[in-house]
């Protein structure tokens, strides 16, 4: 089933001549509206006229996550304000969040985008959806719940918890759908488990979409087999307005990538050199539509490789395989992203404590950090050394919303990695 | 009364550890004369009282163990029933904020010796004294 047959099945040279008009509108548009980006641009020795071809994207400079955080508020614009409606941040730490701004236009675009993912898995308007993921900053509950409207399913918007209130909507209201996060779909399954087959044949159950935190494919059969449902992978992030970036089609043989919204680009993370199809790398995405924040180069850090082979669905829009990982050290805890170096801003504020740390992250969204008591640390007595753990504990707690355990350990417990120092270890088993 | 230095080990709650700190002194021939340990859990602090404390320091050092070398003040007890009731006393007469309390008996084994850990040790030890030579009087 297509949203948008003609635009999802546009042929290759047709969908890439648009690719390049999107793409020289939105450089002149960053050129002239965000002072930022000219000053990036001039610092490549780059202008808008460069762009002849697709493959000259590579002439331009890249966006990261410091370029979001060191324009917040609202640094990256180029409309003026009065035209924007809507606000999101990046899930996120009391740290500067990565702001996204939305036009009106953009979130219509978002919300079809949202529209095209949802009806390749066989959603329509006789579907009632369960959105069990929180609204508000996240772009997650929202955005979904734009896409499944703009279809005319039945949205319920049940956001996130209330185990027993979710179990009754469903029953009561023939959900179809389900979105939710991979953790609370395992907390369903075991309810579900509980609960036997008597309530699952009440259910009306057919599909679920997992996002906000990576997970295993184990992760998803298990989620399928007891569920009795099919899980679709999905691809956002709120950079790129969230999910439905990419999504799996009714063959489930990886993520088509909307390319008349998104110009894709797999590189080497270390070496910045683009990738051939086929490749890991880390991919880099251009926003083709997007007024109101358009972004150029964004390295999203996720690792995948793209799938050049048509797709048997006949759509022309290329796929991604599912993540395979990250080019940083960033990690999701209750749907929260976390990066190492926020635990060691926090860890670096409390005199004495030095950089020899470490994070252990286990199952039930557990997470320790352990911290070498140095000699500078200690002064013999036991009372202080309560103290420091305590301190530690609520200052991460600040930081990441998160509360961690914190452990101190003997220095040199912590094993030294040749070269740069490995800080996460992700003990894991749903991701 | 004798300002004993007391050595502060640093060690993880774990099997094998409190081994750890004791080999390091065996191996360098010095003398454990008190020892005792504070336990938070996960980790502890370990006091030891040595008879070379200065070397007991370099070699945990050494050996990469995090220790602390302070000083503490040694009463002696008389050694018969009510000998460190009449020490807690003094303690409590002069508002002495004790942090940590063990017992040290010296070779001798005629008198036990109360060593306390204070903030202000040398106050500490002046009203004692003080004290000690009124009652002695």
């Amino acid at each position: 089933m297509f949203w948008q047959k003609n635009i999802e099945t546009l042929p290759r040279e047709q969908l890439e001549k648009l690719q390049l008009l999107r793409l020289k509108a939105t450089v002149k548009r960053v050129y002239a509206k965000v002072p930022y980006y000219k000053k990036l641009f001039r610092a490549k020795k780059t202008a808008p006229k460069e762009i002849k071809t697709l493959e000259d994207i590579t002439k331009l400079p890249f966006t990261t996550r410091d370029d979001l955080q060191k324009n917040y508020p609202d640094g990256l614009l180029s409309v003026t304000k009065d035209k924007l409606v809507r606000l999101h941040t990046s899930s996120g730490t009391t740290g500067k969040p990565k702001a996204v701004f939305f036009t009106e236009k953009d979130i219509a675009t978002a919300a079809n985008n949202m529209a095209r993912c949802l009806t390749m898995t066989g959603v329509t308007k006789s579907d009632v959806l369960q959105n069990m993921m929180s609204y508000g900053l996240f772009t997650g509950g929202l955005m979904m719940h734009y896409g499944a409207e703009k279809i005319g399913a039945l949205v319920i918007p049940a956001a996130i918890g209330n185990t027993d209130r979710q179990l009754l909507l469903m029953q009561d209201f023939g959900t179809t759908s389900i979105h939710l996060t991979p953790s609370y779909a395992l907390y369903l399954a075991a309810i579900f488990e509980k609960k036997g087959r008597a309530f699952r044949k009440k259910l009306k159950l057919k599909r679920a979409y997992m996002g906000a935190e990576p997970y295993t494919e184990e992760t998803k059969n298990k989620i399928e087999s007891i569920l009795k449902l099919k899980v679709y992978n999905s691809y956002g992030l709120t950079e790129m307005n969230g999910p439905g970036v990419a999504f799996e089609c009714g063959f489930q043989a990886g993520m088509h990538l909307w390319e008349d919204s998104y110009l894709m680009e797999i590189v080497d993370p270390k070496t910045d050199r683009p990738l051939p199809d086929g490749q890991t790398g880390e991919l880099i995405l251009t926003t083709l539509t997007r007024e109101g924040m358009p972004i150029i180069r964004y390295r999203t850090r996720d690792l995948t490789a793209i799938i050049p082979e048509k797709c048997k669905c006949g759509r022309t829009h290329r796929r991604i395989m599912r993540i395979k990982g990250r080019a940083d050290d960033m990690f999701i805890l209750r749907g929260v992203n976390i990066y190492p170096q926020q635990i060691e801003r926090v860890l670096m504020s409390v005199a004495h404590v030095e950089k020899n740390y470490q994070i252990y992250l286990e199952d039930n969204d557990k997470m320790t950090v352990k911290v070498e008591i140095t000699k500078k640390l200690f002064d013999g007595n036991l009372e202080h050394l309560k103290k420091l753990q305590f301190d530690l504990t609520e200052k991460l707690r600040a930081e990441i919303m998160v509360r961690p355990s914190v452990e101190l350990v003997e220095p040199g417990t912590l094993p030294v990695s040749e070269g740069k120092a490995k800080r996460v270890f992700d003990n894991r088993k749903i991701y | 009364m004798p300002i004993l230095k007391q050595l502060s080990v640093f060690v993880q709650n774990q099997p094998g550890k409190i081994e750890r700190v004791t080999s390091v002194l065996a191996e360098n021939n010095i003398n454990i004369l008190a020892f005792n340990i504070a336990s938070s859990g996960e980790y502890g602090v370990i006091k030891i009282i040595t008879d070379k404390p200065e070397l007991a320091y370099k070699k945990y050092k050494e050996a990469g163990l995090t220790a602390y070398l302070s000083e503490v003040l040694g009463i002696v007890m008389q050694d018969k029933p009510g000998g460190l009731h009449s020490v807690a006393q003094l303690i409590a007469k002069n508002s002495l904020n004790v942090e940590n309390a063990y017992v040290y008996v010296p070779k001798s084994r005629k008198k036990a010796m109360l060593i306390i850990d204070v903030r202000d040790l040398k106050a500490a030890r002046k009203n004692i004294a003080f004290d000690k030579k009124l009652k002695s009087e």
